[in-house]
């Protein structure tokens, strides 16, 4: 077709995507839960701030935020986003694979021995936080 | 043909331009055959019930890509799907999602075909070889880097499962950069730069949300989704080296 | 043919994405979870400004909060353009995505560069 001319065919029917397209399927919808993990990582990284501003304004203001934190319906709160930050984790490590081709001495590693690949970094740097956490660094 | 009782209903949505203002159902009941693929019945409508339909087929073996239509919501090769495995049925057939539809199951290609050209699936070269030298030797490894990518027919079923496709005018699609990567990957080729001008347009790949559902419903495992990311993993490398390296040749 | 800017955004929302998948959930289980809930002692306020004495420790709790911040600002900027088909308010979405992030990055980088310098706190009794 010559890009400069195209004949408009007004009687093409064309649909419109309703707003609500992805609750339509079930693999949609487990998209979506997906993209919004990134509100838990967003929500995550201020309340490591939050910390961080609470620590520089004194030990009272501290200790008050750590009073926030242990009241129930926030703890109920933060049990869920870490849900929604292992979901994030989980996702993100299972689909590691189709982004990422490693090759060892000529030979394409296979998905699954990126995927446990990837595990371990997990695993790995999860102790050395907690590690860091209880004072070993 | 032996007259059976079983019979499956298809709801099939029917478009004439010249009388209808919008899509409508319409239903038929035809013979459920143990042997008999969604194609086979919609071939039984035309034969025996309604010659008015239309619709795309050709090869009835899964190779040629003309049969793609929403089978029960999901795009699907007619030729490859049984009407025994969704039986009671009704089944409901729809033209591909995301094309304007000309008539009946029949959807415009035009935007496809012109993104497909755009990353310009074929061998580039910037330097041509004497004949002298010989064939472009290629051994299995470097086959198997591109291989699955060659595997596409075309068939445009990833792009109805794509929501982004019919979200984004401008987004290039799941077969198209497929495509390009399977000539990015090749070893003959040295076109990855004139196409990367074409793919790292906004729309190009960076519309693409990896919904994966391309990947899903691919029926050649072509994996279109990583051939996706792979191409944005590169293309940002390829970015970040341009502007911290820009004396490195273009 | 101008090339789109997006390999930096993107760039940034993928090292945000592998760095949150492999550092948040150790930590939001331990600060959050089983910190309030008594299952572990610490860290207290005088533990945690120690663990961030050193420069090494703030600067990577900085990069774990910019990175986790441009992530978010990325992927919500596409879920909002394709979830509420908001693509036309394209530049609106963007200042207050990149924006947000930009500003609570440069607020983490203070506050975290200004820490050591404050009067060691007092532990609690």
């Amino acid at each position: 077709m010559n890009p400069a001319y195209r004949p408009y065919h007004p009687k093409w029917h064309r649909d419109r995507m309703p707003i609500f397209w992805w609750l339509g399927q079930a693999a949609y919808v487990k998209f979506i839960v997906r993209e919004l993990t990134s509100l838990a990582v967003g929500y995550a990284a201020l309340l490591l701030l939050a910390e961080v501003w609470a620590l520089d304004r004194g030990a009272a203001a501290h200790a008050r935020f750590l009073r926030f934190l242990a009241a129930p319906p926030v703890v109920a709160f933060h049990v869920v986003v870490c849900a929604a930050l292992l979901f994030h984790t989980v996702t993100w490590l299972n689909l590691a694979p189709k982004a990422l081709v490693v090759r060892l001495g000529g030979k394409r590693l296979p998905d699954g021995a990126v995927v446990a690949g990837h595990y371990l970094l997990w695993l790995l740097a999860s102790g050395v936080i907690v590690w860091w956490l209880r004072g070993g660094l | 043909m032996p007259e059976t009782a079983e019979t499956i209903r298809l709801e099939v949505l029917r478009y004439r331009p010249e009388e209808d203002s919008e899509p409508v159902w319409q239903g038929y009941d035809v013979p459920l055959r143990s042997d008999w693929m969604v194609l086979d019945g919609l071939n039984y409508i035309k034969d025996t019930l309604d010659g008015s339909l239309s619709y795309r087929w050709a090869c009835r073996m899964g190779v040629c890509g003309s049969c793609g239509m929403m089978v029960n919501g999901t795009p699907t090769l007619t030729c490859a799907s049984y009407l025994s495995a969704l039986a009671p049925g009704p089944i409901r057939v729809e033209p591909l999602r995301g094309f304007p539809i000309v008539r009946d199951l029949v959807i415009d290609l035009h935007d496809f075909l012109d993104k497909l050209k755009s990353v310009k699936p074929w061998l580039l070269r910037t330097e041509e070889p004497p004949l002298a030298a010989g064939e472009h030797l290629q051994t299995p490894e470097q086959l198997a880097e591109y291989k699955p990518y060659s595997m596409c027919i075309n068939c445009m079923l990833c792009y109805a499962a794509c929501p982004i496709y019919a979200l984004e005018p401008g987004f290039v699609g799941p077969a198209a950069i497929a495509l390009a990567q399977r000539y990015n990957l090749d070893s003959r080729d040295q076109g990855a730069a004139e196409r990367l001008d074409v793919l790292s347009q906004h729309e190009g790949i960076w519309a693409c949300t990896f919904v994966g559902e391309c990947s899903a419903v691919c029926p050649k495992g072509v994996d279109p989704a990583g051939a996706i990311q792979r191409y944005k993993v590169g293309a940002t490398a390829d970015w970040w080296r341009s502007v911290l390296m820009p004396w490195g040749a273009r | 043919m101008r090339r789109s800017r997006e390999p930096f955004f993107w760039a940034l929302f993928s090292s945000g994405g592998m760095i949150a998948a492999l550092v948040l959930p150790a930590l939001a289980l331990w600060l959050w979870v089983a910190r309030p809930l008594g299952w572990v002692a610490g860290p207290t306020g005088p533990e945690m400004a120690a663990l961030l004495g050193p420069l090494l420790l703030r600067f990577c709790l900085f990069v774990v909060i910019a990175l986790a911040l441009f992530h978010w600002a990325h992927r919500f900027r596409y879920t909002l353009y394709d979830g509420l088909q908001l693509a036309h308010l394209y530049g609106l979405i963007a200042s207050i995505c990149y924006g947000g992030a930009t500003l609570l990055t440069a607020a983490a980088a203070w506050l975290l560069w200004r820490l050591p310098h404050l009067p060691p706190l007092p532990p609690l009794r």
